[in-house]
């Protein structure tokens, strides 16, 4: 029985050295880049775009990285709802349950969740090329949107299964057609849907290793599709690698916009499914 | 009162009746027990004796405390931090609930059987053997003697004897529940609790496991919370009548139930409420 | 009425079965097209020579992948070595012992961290971890480092993918029903054993799932491994020396693509091997699943 003693006492002495540590360090980064990045970030930062001298630590923001990202990211993920949310309604609630379909669909689509986001840069770039594309808006669009269909399929149909099945047969004793039974759904699952846009949001605008070769890199705004835009998080990489401590700094700071703005979008994400089990029926 | 009799066993001779205090040989006693939970008083200041080698019906309206206070009984709400006991509860004379007792040995001393049958995600083998394991018995001969006896016991060996590998989700849902009931035994308890063990059953199921009961109560001291006075008018020796949180009367199934002292167990006896 | 009822329902179901159907043969056509786009360099080098060799001179016409393959394999393994003990304890830890106000406390942290971007933990890997491992550990082991190093990629990645691992088996443990506790304590075992014997064996699905998971996020980051690896060809000898992982390697030169030929048949080729591994390792994972699941019936 001493054994079992000792053993039950080692493991739990190691479990809470294991959490203490893990806590502590997730702190400590949060900590780091709210130290490093707070001095340098400025007004100027967040609504201008990088004059001349920016990259040798004169004026400018980094207004270009944060609007480009911020387009980018509403095309894809208007792209990616329109076909995430369709084929979630089929897979749950047109296709018989067990249907080999689906679970060969189901498959498919981890694997892709799975899939490395550089190689959907890789791909967005050959698609480019064969298209006669320059690096660009639409390039960074077409890699960031095959990048979060996956984020978004598996988020919607997290909460899709959920659905209880009466509410469904309900309608369906009513006389509904399955197109009519799903725009019911589709209401309930509202909710459900904000959390998935959030989460992709925050998995797409972060991701550099997508734009990297797709979107190419600019000082200015966008204007229209075909031209190429700059990114936060390339706009952190880059000044990151820069000799110059100003720019540097300024890399931190950036690298603080970026993770505000994902702290942010979290928050709502959880706020929203909070709200979600509140109203389910 | 109808005797409920199964061929196989021996009359058993009945209790003399008591007068107030209860069997010679009580096994649980339960002192000013009250408990709270997230601050509500679910419990008032139960005061009880459960015999032993005997089968003991808590009966009740829906809400009234009977989980609650059989599942006091091993201590199952040790792990919820919204639950706060006070008063004494003695096991052979042991109150479980004072300073520095060691648990598992209190748990090991009594056999759960839940409503819903909760087979451990193991083989039938392991399942049934899982508690002799647990404290320290091994050998491969010895532990499968155990498994044998315990499933003749519940009446499940016929059954399972050529699969005891395979895994225990596979069985139906009765059979599921004489599993618990052998792996139950298979600790060599004194004391079987059962909280509502036969309501998720079919009737079949259900009977199986209510002549598992009276058979093994020579043995063991059987306490069911029942959701159904017909069982306990068909199995009971004794019977403890619950309503909001309070014991209202305890006695001995024919005094309980043909002469029942209270107004408020009149009325529910006869249907008055439920 | 019911007619243009019906044929709204027919429209929305050719839309679904279309959007399903371009989304699976999303898969295959990047499978494809990174094959088609390596084959030249597969036809002129040969599989086994891109795979073994560890020459890399581009110019040259030297194309051999041996050492950024076994960088990330190092990466890696690195990575889960540390994640993997450490994400399994804390969870069983929060879930099964801790009380109510750690649980939330962890969690709000463990779900912030779970977002953000690798890019990030690039950055704080470059400012602590790379000065910490060439001033405080090294220099135990080997004689020089500059920090960037394989054990910088795989802390760095370690602590990026440990917020995911502990989200999923948060969850996976929870979900074990509590009956299946209860039962258990009532035979008398302790805590330690409830969760040993029954919590665990229940939730290897979901161990095995959050593995995978984990294991693929590893193998394919690129920028924040990029940041901190030291980005150098030869064969890393110790862990403490500088090394290339597949991603980077990509990432790092795709801009000379054009310039030599075969160039970019190698990258994509590079890009089209992390394919290949990720897809098999997630089907095999996934029959072993449901072997798993047939066998044990968990």
């Amino acid at each position: 029985m001493n054994i079992k003693k000792l053993e039950e006492k080692i493991f739990k002495g190691l479990m809470i050295g294991s959490s203490m540590l893990i806590f502590g360090v997730l702190l400590y980064i949060l900590y780091i880049i709210i130290k490093k990045g707070l001095p340098s970030l400025s007004w100027e930062m967040i609504s201008q775009i990088p004059s001349g001298g920016f990259y040798l630590g004169k004026e400018g923001g980094i207004l270009n990285a944060i609007m480009g990202s911020l387009y980018l990211i509403f095309f894809s993920v208007v792209i990616s709802l329109m076909i995430s949310v369709p084929v979630v309604m089929y897979l749950n609630f047109t296709l018989r349950k067990k249907s080999r379909f689906s679970a060969f669909a189901r498959l498919t689509f981890d694997v892709l969740f799975g899939i490395p986001s550089i190689v959907y840069g890789a791909f967005g770039f050959t698609v480019m090329i064969f298209f006669g594309l320059q690096a660009s808006l639409l390039g960074g669009i077409i890699a960031v949107s095959l990048l979060i269909i996956p984020v978004m399929i598996r988020s919607i149909d997290e909460v899709a299964v959920l659905i209880p099945v009466e509410l469904i047969e309900a309608t369906k004793s009513l006389g509904a057609t399955n197109y009519e039974t799903i725009k019911v759904i589709l209401r309930q699952l509202l909710p459900g849907i904000s959390t998935a846009v959030l989460l992709s949001i925050g998995r797409g605008i972060g991701d550099g290793a997508t734009v990297l070769f797709t979107a190419g890199y600019t000082d200015s705004i966008p204007t229209s599709l075909t031209q190429p835009t700059a990114t936060l998080p390339l706009a952190i990489f880059f000044q990151l690698s820069s000799p110059i401590e100003e720019v540097q700094n300024r890399a931190y700071s950036a690298a603080l916009i970026l993770t505000v703005i994902i702290l942010i979008l979290s928050f709502s994400a959880r706020y929203f499914s909070r709200r979600f089990s509140k109203n389910k029926i | 009162m109808e005797v409920f009799t199964v061929p196989f066993i021996k009359e058993q001779p009945k209790p003399k009746v008591m007068n107030g205090s209860h069997s010679l040989n009580p096994h649980i006693v339960v002192e000013n027990l009250n408990v709270y939970i997230k601050g509500i008083h679910i419990l008032k200041d139960i005061n009880m004796t459960i015999p032993d080698k005997s089968i003991t019906c808590i009966i009740g309206p829906s809400g009234c405390g009977k989980t609650t206070l059989l599942r006091s009984f091993n201590r199952l709400h040790d792990d919820n931090v919204d639950v706060k006991i006070t008063g004494k509860l003695f096991v052979d004379n042991e109150d479980i609930y004072s300073n520095g007792i060691e648990v598992t040995h209190i748990r090991k001393k009594m056999g759960l059987l839940a409503q819903r049958p909760c087979s451990l995600p193991m083989s039938i083998f392991d399942n049934v053997v899982y508690g002799p394991r647990i404290h320290g018995v091994r050998g491969r001969r010895k532990l499968y003697e155990i498994a044998r006896h315990q499933l003749v016991a519940a009446g499940l060996w016929d059954e399972v004897k050529d699969r005891l590998k395979s895994p225990a989700s596979t069985l139906s849902i009765g059979q599921q529940q004489r599993l618990c009931l052998a792996r139950g035994l298979a600790v060599e308890p004194e004391i079987i609790l059962g909280d509502e063990a036969t309501s998720a059953l079919d009737p079949i199921s259900s009977k199986t496991i209510e002549e598992l009961f009276v058979t093994i109560k020579d043995k063991y001291t059987v306490v069911l919370v029942t959701h159904t006075l017909r069982q306990a008018k068909r199995i009971a020796d004794y019977v403890a009548f619950m309503y909001m949180g309070e014991l209202v009367e305890f006695g001995t199934a024919d005094q309980l139930f043909n002469h029942p002292k209270n107004q408020l167990t009149k009325e529910y006896i006869s249907g008055g409420f439920s | 009425m019911l007619k243009s009822r019906l044929l709204k329902d027919r429209i929305a179901r050719h839309y679904m079965l279309t959007a399903t159907v371009m989304a699976i043969f999303v898969l295959f056509l990047i499978g494809g097209g990174l094959f088609l786009k390596s084959l030249p360099i597969m036809q002129e080098k040969g599989l086994w020579t891109l795979l073994t060799t560890s020459n890399w001179r581009p110019f040259k016409g030297d194309f051999g992948f041996a050492s950024y393959i076994l960088s990330t394999l190092y990466v890696t393994g690195i990575a889960i070595f540390i994640a993997l003990p450490l994400s399994l304890l804390t969870s069983i830890y929060i879930i099964e012992y801790a009380s109510p106000k750690i649980l939330r406390a962890f969690s709000s942290v463990v779900d912030l961290l779970a977002g953000i971007p690798p890019v990030i933990y690039g950055v704080w890997g470059t400012l602590t971890i790379v000065p910490f491992i060439s001033k405080s550990i090294a220099p135990h082991f080997v004689e020089f480092s500059t920090g960037y190093s394989v054990l910088a990629a795989g802390v760095v990645l370690a602590i990026m993918i440990i917020p995911l691992i502990i989200s999923i088996l948060m969850e996976v443990f929870a979900a074990v029903p509590i009956e299946m506790r209860e039962a258990s304590m009532s035979l008398g075992a302790t805590k330690w054993q409830t969760v040993k014997k029954v919590v665990i064996r229940k939730s290897i699905p979901g161990i095995v799932a959050a593995t995978v998971l984990a294991i693929s996020r590893a193998f394919g980051e690129t920028l924040a491994v990029l940041m901190v690896c030291g980005n150098f060809t030869d064969l890393p000898k110790s862990i403490f020396d500088a090394c290339y992982p597949l991603p980077a390697l990509i990432a790092n030169n795709y801009g000379e693509m054009m310039s030599v030929p075969q160039y970019e048949s190698a990258l994509m080729f590079a890009a089209f091997l992390l394919f290949f591994i990720i897809v098999v390792f997630n089907v095999i994972s996934r029959l072993v699943l449901i072997q798993i699941d047939k066998r044990y019936q968990l």
